[in-house]
């Protein structure tokens, strides 16, 4: 599922307007539809075929992926359900190292001599291109893990939760917001099963079920007399879990300006206080420009985090293999060798990993067969790794990859893409309005919004849903028309104070973009609310 | 798989749409056959082919619609496809926003959005065209990453009311980004066609490096409001957030930068400058298109800015119904009117200004106003008494493309151009702006 996909299946946002009707990431199917797994010894038997395909014709190297992936949307807006899509995507990649390089091939025609013609394509380009090639691929040892399986760890599918379950839920999520004065509403619940199966010529056969769910709503305020309008967008995280995320829990709930959610969403009660804080914010202060000291949620940071540490700590950024869209990185290899690079203060701790539970990137293996793990990636502040896969492992000197390789479908090809990558939460004992009251001029943000980040991830620009002036210590009011902008060395060095654990939350994303043509990946980043001094805030109001 | 022909398609779309059993159907069915090679570190990285069809039936009674696809074409197939979306009609709520499918439409000619040199690309073209772009990078002493995509396809619909539509495109596309070696200069070009014959990857990769070994050495000047020229490649990603913002229910709602207090709409309105005329025509030479939309409507030439007045919005039949006027569906290629200069006149016209090769990671601020933030990238110069003095490092903008039209100062002639952001080609000419807004400097190369 492809970003602007969803915007053309939601109707969110304006690239929506430039598609075609016609769904072009996958293919609409009847609820109920099969949609139980296809038999693990039939796909087993497929992948042999293709492995022996492209070793007949000359691959040293072949893997072979089979996926389904079902998605489906339930869309509503006020009082009616506007869309109720099923999607599913059923195929194969097919990916061969031949003449010491890469070649790939997918189809969606599974009979055997469909399969083995796209393995010998796959050799075919791999052999074709090997012509401009100027070193071969290097791949990092891997073991066979024979044949195994994982599955995320949902408690109910939220596939097979009742269709009405879901409607009444966000009609009710509308009529919430709309009791509570907003003029419009859409809500959205977006559901996704991945069902892999990998196998390759290392003597893997691993099985994968993976579960995500996002519920999101947009809420909208309009001043009829000035015209004026503003939203409040939703603050639940998209979570690898299942629909049990949708069952509220207090214990899940921090309370404070505004109620924030840990691993249990309670979408209703997020729709009442989005109308109020849409109205709020149609009345609030616009911002004046200068340096404030930031209070960042983890419902805005994790974004921060993903732009700032995520990517610029790709392996395949750094080495030049995105410079032609995605852009390089300013870690180069030099600042990691140094062991000394100070990327942030001595607050700032920060790791990758791929087990971490209900997190959207928890698999139990990645894309080339490769287990997944936990490591650290700035360490007291110092860059102390990147996120690599087989082929740039020893580039860095790793034995083995870092399961960092992914492909938003069968049809794509697999590549580097970002593990989950969290800050740690602060030692000491120290909640939110610990925090705030030693703050004298500072902004407290809630939600994420506007983001954009140059090629090398040094120069950014982020907004938020929820903007609260802080002043002595406490909080004044809400202001409006905030973008904070900074480069990334100097934003993390001035990490002044982490929360504690007890204010640790998920945020993330869905629709990660990269590579080409590009691909999509679901993330999560995890941290405490934290501040930062100093950062330069701008004024975003305009006239047309 | 092959391209099939229109015959064919209305041949199996016939035979599929004999099954139903609803009050309506609708079945749309399309596929590609695609390949593509990503090169970096002046050597091949990934590539790879793929072939695909899909078919997709719709099947309503009364407002109750259901939707499934299949891909697989033999009769009991299609005949359990057809039946499963009429049994998901029947459990599916009533949408009050549904509308009938559509009648006969009469379809203008097909423009030559096929070309037959285009779907017959195989892997040993795509490398040695890639291969002329690696040359001239190893020659420049640069580093090049860039990627080549060349892809086939047919389209087709029928529906119980009688319509049908067919539809074949080809397309290949290319963009190079040649870096110098000690990491201080870049630059970037790149193109789309239907036609292969023109697209001409050792000239463009020129171009590319020309701007690389420009660029090294970049000196920081102060964020502030620039005369800037924004080649196509910068201006079609900011123009893309105007043009497809054009729809009328969202501005009628209230929620739209074309809204205006108390229910009205800037529709009719002057809202840029008189020198600004956006268009699409599915017939242009040079950027042929489809001749019908995804729901059937045919595809005309119709203008959207014209003389800087809103001349048009796109309608959902839904909202045309409601609203009591024609629906019209969104274009699926923009051409901006330009003048006759060159670039390289447009640059000796500019007293002090600066040169913009490609803007990046552009995001939405403020829908109220459409203002958007970005970053220049890739070959930004500084332009003194009509020359290129000396490069600048980047800058981050933070504009409307609303007002940057009003402060349009001079158009140059319009070229086909490929969007970095959504991948949509357009034709659109390099624009001279007073009074853009950068506010802050980016160390990024």
């Amino acid at each position: 599922m492809k970003r602007k996909d969803f915007l053309y299946l939601t109707g969110m946002g304006i690239s929506a307007s430039m598609l075609s009707r016609i769904p072009v990431f996958g293919s609409p199917v009847l609820p109920g539809h099969d949609m139980s797994p296809v038999d693990v010894a039939l796909k087993k038997r497929m992948a042999d075929v293709v492995l022996n395909a492209a070793r007949s014709k000359g691959a040293t190297y072949t893997d072979v992926r089979i996926g389904r992936y079902l998605n489906q949307f339930v869309v509503t807006r006020e009082n009616k359900v506007e869309n109720i899509v099923d999607t599913q995507s059923y195929g194969m990649g097919i990916r061969v190292i031949a003449n010491g390089c890469w070649g790939f091939a997918a189809t969606d025609k599974l009979d055997n001599d469909s399969i083995a013609k796209a393995a010998e394509l796959a050799v075919a380009i791999a052999k074709e291109n090997a012509r401009i090639q100027t070193d071969p691929v290097q791949l990092v040892p891997q073991k066979g893990h024979g044949e195994v399986s994982w599955k995320t760890p949902i408690e109910r599918n939220a596939f097979e939760v009742p269709m009405k379950e879901k409607t009444d839920l966000l009609l009710s999520v509308n009529d919430a917001a709309m009791k509570g004065g907003a003029n419009y509403v859409n809500s959205i619940l977006f559901l996704v099963n991945e069902q892999k199966y990998f196998a390759s010529t290392d003597g893997s056969y691993i099985d994968q079920d993976i579960h995500r769910i996002w519920p999101l709503f947009a809420v909208t305020k309009i001043d009829s007399k000035t015209g004026k309008f503003e939203t409040r967008q939703s603050l639940s995280a998209p979570r690898g879990m299942g629909y049990e995320y949708m069952t509220p829990r207090e214990s899940d709930k921090i309370k404070g300006v505004t109620t924030l959610y840990k691993d249990r969403y309670d979408m209703l009660e997020d729709a009442r206080a989005a109308a109020t804080q849409a109205d709020q914010k149609l009345k609030a202060k616009s911002v004046e420009a200068g340096k404030y000291d930031l209070v960042l949620d983890p419902s805005h940071l994790w974004l921060t985090i993903h732009e700032s540490v995520g990517h610029p700590t790709e392996l395949d950024r750094v080495l030049g293999y995105e410079a032609n869209f995605a852009g390089t990185s300013f870690l180069t290899l030099d600042k990691w060798e140094s062991k000394k690079f100070n990327f942030g203060s001595k607050n700032v701790n920060i790791v990758a990993d791929k087990t971490q539970v209900g997190s959207l990137g928890a698999v139990g293996y990645d894309d080339e067969g490769v287990e997944a793990k936990k490591w650290d990636i700035i360490k007291d502040g110092i860059l102390v790794n990147y996120q690599a896969i087989r082929d740039q492992a020893h580039i860095i000197g790793l034995k083995e990859s870092q399961g960092c390789c992914y492909s938003q479908s069968w049809q794509d090809v697999q590549f580097q893409r970002m593990a989950n990558i969290s800050l740690q939460p602060g030692k000491v004992p120290m909640g939110v309005n610990d925090m705030i009251k030693n703050v004298e001029k500072g902004i407290y943000i809630i939600g994420d919004s506007s983001f954009s980040i140059d090629q090398q991830r040094y120069n950014f620009q982020f907004s938020g849903q929820l903007y609260y002036e802080i002043k002595n210590g406490k909080i004044v009011g809400m202001l409006n028309d905030v973008a904070y902008q900074s480069n990334t060395q100097e934003f993390w060095n001035s990490c002044a104070a982490v929360c504690d654990a007890n204010d640790y939350r998920l945020g993330g994303s869905f629709f990660d973009g990269k590579g080409q043509p590009m691909q999509a990946s679901a993330v999560s980043h995890g941290s405490s609310t934290a501040l930062f001094k100093g950062v330069n805030v701008i004024n975003t109001a305009r006239k047309i | 798989m092959a391209i099939l022909t229109e015959d064919e398609c209305r041949a199996i779309l016939k035979k599929a749409l004999g099954y139903s059993k609803a009050d309506e159907c609708e079945i749309n069915f399309g596929g590609s056959d695609s390949g593509n090679i990503r090169y970096a570190r002046n050597t091949v990285s990934t590539s790879g082919s793929l072939s695909q069809t899909s078919m997709v039936i719709s099947s309503a009674f009364g407002k109750k619609l259901g939707v499934v696809t299949t891909n697989e074409y033999d009769d009991a197939s299609v005949e359990k496809a057809v039946r499963l979306s009429e049994e998901l009609a029947q459990l599916a709520p009533e949408n009050p926003e549904f509308v009938s499918f559509l009648g006969p439409q009469t379809y203008a000619p097909r423009s030559k959005t096929f070309v037959p040199e285009t779907a017959t690309i195989t892997p040993a073209l795509r490398t040695d065209m890639v291969g002329k772009s690696l040359d001239t990078a190893k020659e420049n002493k640069l580093i090049a990453a860039g990627f080549l995509q060349n892809s086939a396809g047919f389209s087709s619909m029928m529906n119980s009311h009688g319509l049908f539509a067919y539809n074949t495109s080809t397309d290949v596309n290319f963009s190079v980004t040649l870096r110098s070696e000690d990491g201080t200069g870049s630059g970037y070009s790149t193109k789309g066609y239907n036609d292969v014959s023109k697209l001409d990857t050792l000239a463009f990769t020129k171009i590319a490096a020309q701007k690389a070994t420009g660029s090294k050495g970049a000196k920081a000047i102060e964020p502030g409001k620039y005369t800037v020229i924004l080649e196509p490649a910068a201006g079609i990603v900011l123009l893309e957030q105007l043009y497809g913002g054009l729809d009328a229910r969202s501005a009628d709602e209230g929620r739209s930068f074309l809204s205006k207090p108390g229910g009205k709409t800037k529709l009719g309105e002057k809202m840029v400058d008189e020198r600004v005329n956006i268009y699409s025509d599915p017939s242009h030479p040079d950027l042929p298109t489809g001749s019908w939309a995804g729901d059937g409507q045919p595809q005309v030439k119709r203008s959207w800015i014209e003389k800087g007045v809103v001349k048009n919005f796109t309608y959902s039949r839904y909202w045309a119904q409601k609203q009591g006027v024609k629906p019209i569906p969104n274009p699926d290629g923009i051409i901006m009117e330009g003048g006759n200069a060159t670039l390289e006149e447009l640059i000796k016209g500019t007293e002090k200004g600066i040169l913009v090769t490609r803007l990046w990671y552009i995001r939405p601020v403020d829908p109220q106003t459409l203002l958007f933030t970005g970053l220049t990238r890739d070959g930004t110069f500084y332009i003194e008494n009509g020359q290129i003095k000396f490069p600048i490092k980047n800058l981050r903008f933070n504009e409307s493309p609303v007002i940057m039209l009003n402060n349009l100062d001079a158009l140059g002639k319009s070229e086909r151009t490929v969007s970095g952001e959504s991948g949509q080609n357009a034709l659109i000419p390099p624009m001279r702006i007073r009074d853009f807004t950068f506010t802050s400097l980016s160390d990024a190369v």
